[in-house]
């Protein structure tokens, strides 16, 4: 002991009465606790703040995409690059796609603006002049002529724009609606038809509407039958039809009878104007078959989504109920309860899946049979966590205590036992989100679950809808497989910062 | 220990019987027909005889034909529409080959790779290289498989050109293990291995780091040991305890294979045959790769079980 003077020593509290600093009155629940924790973990914040832009994604743009053409199918305007309203020009969303030409198929690009610019068949528009008056197939972010290289020409085209000139069967109702709606609004929909000439290469393609070398590799010639040769001055020579007294033929009657059927040659983006009242324009272009896939792809993340969340929370209950009775009660229930379990949990999901799907598909549906099979062998993982937190928490003294107060075994199972082993419940079902995602995508990859259809569609089934033609259309299989991944990368880490944040002692554990 | 092994065992018999006999129901009680685009006589000739294989019994009376075939002659039934009449166990280990080389190949190559970097974010705990690695991981585990088919595909073969796609027969590329036929195998290699590179990089860098900061590294290191002999002789020794296990699974498991990635690239392999199984209601084909399916699980899982014995011998199998 060291000898300290007495006057060296202070009192701390030099009052009446020794208060003791008060505890601190905030009283923190569990799930406050592991909300400070979660928050600091900023990839899940992250995680989850992307997770709720795709699902708000895929619940709001139904709410944009206009009318109810734009979502249905067009053989036209499918397998479309991204594209906005033309007029923008915003890189990337230009519809555009780069290709190499030689100088007559440049020339037969070029002529599909010049068609489109020339309705009245004078032909004395040149190239030069048409960037004004219409939008020209090749992107004006592009400059062509001149980039001349090894006899061929690169040029970034507008993949909309490109498909042109179609022939079209119509009514004489709907030609005179279309012929009075374009006087109104100056958009020109109807285009004078081409006649069946030896300077016809082809009739069923629209847009051979100048003069063609039909024996020389259609190279499109002039009046006096000498090549035209691409330039910025370059003039087409027409080939319309005319009738007797020499006026332009817009509309022929097909077929015998009442000759109600018209055919036409239509501007086909004038024509989708007409139809929609819009320009075509689809942030994420257009998938096979013509469907918008933006909005494909967000009736696809609803779809996968709520199959994992379904499948998560019933695999939520029975595995809770299952591992609650298992490691509560123990000993022989739960010897068989888990041999049970252990043969079930040796069923490959892969046979599980074919099987219900060959089975009961056409019974309950393709939707629930998936759902099915995803929970046979899924609320396995679930019940074995659940089975192991019973089993840790049941010899505790404050379970001994409720029991011994009376407690039954319901509530003691209830009240006092899986509020403690929530956090590990909550997080394995969480988990099980992702990967029933993959797993659905996995099939119907595959094949062996097909969950398209018209109205709807799943992950899975874009990506394998895209499968075969994906190299000459690419944004067919990144768009929906970079939501995948989002989604899988996402989740997992959701998921784990739930797991360190709900069970602080299982953090860093794989 | 034996004791244990057989209990395994019986329990795995057991459990490969239960999924037999559910498997059989289910797929015998679909309705089944001879192939399309066959010919009169040759449907006849397939409905003649499944009738006289009994196809046509009791399901029970059925699946008794079917147990006794496999006991004593090993007929696991025959293949009537992928390859006609030729009997399905032949079928499906004539198809085993190029599954077990593209994912031996994936292996071989993902383990050192995933070790390396797993050991190397361990060492490196907390510092960038652990971060950097730690991150791709997680990137790497979640994304699906495919996709990496498909990056593969696109960049090193439609942009780059690197590889060549397509053996279109045994004899083009001369023999399974010529280098056209790994050449050719390399882009699937590469795309089953990302995500097993990543996976094993996580789990080694969990045991190693765990290992790490374990009371006998402080001890060697209080002894004297570099921190590099510790860390080889004490850590990793015992961090592998648990990652050799998985290896040795995995090796079983190739034999499964991959579904997509066969798929894909149009591997002729046992999951390519399973799908074509489905598609084609080849049913006897089906329910023999279900089996193989199921037994090459229940193998792994045993396995790593006994494998921990062998192993640690701190371990003592079957104990409580």
């Amino acid at each position: 002991m060291l000898n300290i003077p007495k006057e060296k020593f202070e009192l701390a509290e030099d009052t009446d009465r020794i208060r003791h600093s008060p505890p601190p009155a905030r009283h923190v629940g569990y799930f406050a606790d592991a909300w400070t924790r979660f928050r600091k973990n900023k990839a899940s914040i992250t995680a989850s703040v992307i997770i709720v832009g795709i699902i708000l994604f895929s619940l709001l743009t139904p709410l944009f995409v206009r009318g109810e053409k734009v979502g249905g199918l067009d053989s036209y305007y499918s397998k479309k690059g991204p594209y906005l309203s033309s007029g923008l020009n915003i890189p990337f969303f230009d519809g555009g796609k780069s290709r190499s030409f030689n100088a007559r198929g440049l020339l037969h690009i070029y002529g599909i603006s010049l068609g489109a610019c020339d309705g009245d068949g004078t032909g004395n528009v040149s190239i030069k002049e048409i960037s004004d008056t219409y939008k020209t197939v090749l992107t004006p972010t592009y400059k062509v002529i001149g980039s001349y290289e090894g006899g061929r020409y690169k040029a970034r085209i507008d993949t909309y724009a490109e498909v042109g000139f179609v022939y079209m069967q119509l009514t004489r109702e709907e030609y005179a609606n279309i012929a009075a709606w374009q006087d109104q609004n100056n958009v020109r929909v109807l285009y004078p038809l081409i006649a069946s000439n030896q300077f016809n290469p082809d009739i069923n393609d629209a847009n051979y509407w100048y003069r063609a070398d039909t024996s020389s590799k259609n190279q499109p010639i002039d009046l006096n039958g000498n090549p035209i040769k691409l330039s910025e001055n370059t003039r087409l020579a027409e080939n319309y039809e005319r009738d007797a007294e020499g006026n332009l033929v817009y509309a022929k009657r097909v077929g015998g009878g009442d000759g109600e059927a018209l055919r036409v040659r239509v501007l086909y983006r004038n024509y989708y104007i007409y139809q929609n009242g819009a320009p075509p324009s689809f942030i994420l272009g257009t998938d096979s078959q013509g469907y918008d896939l933006a909005l494909r792809l967000s009736e696809g993340i609803r779809l996968s989504l709520f199959i994992s969340v379904t499948v998560s929370l019933i695999n939520f209950l029975i595995g809770a109920v299952y591992g609650a009775i298992e490691g509560y009660f123990g000993g022989l229930p739960d010897l068989i309860l888990e041999r049970i379990a252990d043969v079930l949990a040796c069923v490959p999901f892969i046979v599980v899946a074919t099987l219900f799907q060959l089975h009961l598909s056409e019974r309950l549906g393709k939707i629930p049979s998936l759902l099915f099979a995803f929970v046979l062998t899924g609320w396995i993982a679930v019940a074995s966590r659940v089975r192991t937190q019973f089993y840790r928490f049941k010899r505790q003294e404050y379970v001994l205590s409720a029991r011994t107060l009376g407690a039954s075994d319901a509530r003691i199972m209830l009240k006092h036992i899986f509020p403690n082993a929530l956090g590990t419940i909550v997080t394995s079902s969480v988990l099980i989100i992702p990967t029933v995602i993959l797993n659905e995508s996995m099939l119907s990859f595959l094949g062996i679950v097909n969950l398209g259809s018209s109205d709807t569609t799943s992950l899975g089934t874009l990506l394998s809808e895209a499968s075969n033609i994906w190299t000459n259309y690419p944004h067919l299989m990144i768009i929906p497989a970079l939501v995948i991944s989002l989604l899988m990368i996402c989740f997992n880490l959701f998921g784990n910062g739930l797991r360190d944040a709900l069970n602080p002692s299982l953090r860093g554990v794989e | 220990m034996i004791k244990y092994i057989l209990k395994r065992l019986i329990l795995m018999l057991f459990t490969l019987f239960v999924v037999i006999t559910l498997c059989f129901m289910l797929i015998r009680a679909l309705p089944s027909s001879p192939p399309e685009g066959s010919s009169l006589a040759q449907s006849q000739m397939i409905l003649e005889r499944w009738e006289a294989l009994g196809y046509n019994k009791p399901l029970l009376v059925q699946f008794g034909i079917y147990l006794k075939n496999i006991f004593t002659r090993f007929d696991f039934g025959t293949s009537w529409k992928i390859s006609k009449t030729q009997p399905a166990l032949e079928l499906l280990v004539g198809r085993l080959t190029p599954t077990v080389l593209v994912n031996l190949y994936a292996l071989l190559l993902s383990i050192p790779v995933g070790i390396a970097l797993g050991i190397l974010a361990a060492i490196k705990k907390n510092k960038w290289q652990d971060h950097l690695i730690s991150t791709l991981v997680m990137f790497f585990v979640s994304v699906p498989s495919y996709i990496y088919a498909f990056l593969v595909q696109y960049f090193l073969f439609f942009k780059l050109g690197w590889f060549p796609q397509t053996i279109y027969s045994l004899s083009d590329a001369g023999g399974w293990f010529t280098g056209k036929m790994l050449y050719s195998m390399a882009l699937p290699v590469l795309a089953l291995s990302f995500g097993q590179i990543a996976g094993l990089c996580r789990f080694t860098r969990a045991e190693l780091t765990e290992a790490l900061t374990s009371d006998y590294m402080l001890l060697a290191r209080a002894k004297g040991l570099t921190r590099a002999h510790a860390t080889t002789r004490h850590a990793l020794k015992n961090a592998m305890v648990p990652i050799l296990p998985m290896i040795i699974s995995s090796f079983i498991g190739i034999l499964g294979g991959s579904l997509v990635i066969e798929s894909i690239f149009s591997i002729p392999g046992v999951g390519q045959l399973y799908v074509q199984s489905v598609q084609q209601r080849d049913y006897d084909v089906f329910m023999l790769n279900s089996i193989f399916y199921t037994l090459t699980g229940l193998l792994a899982g045993i396995v790593v079980d006994i494998s921990y014995g062998f192993i640690d011998p701190r371990i003592k199998m079957g104990e409580r």
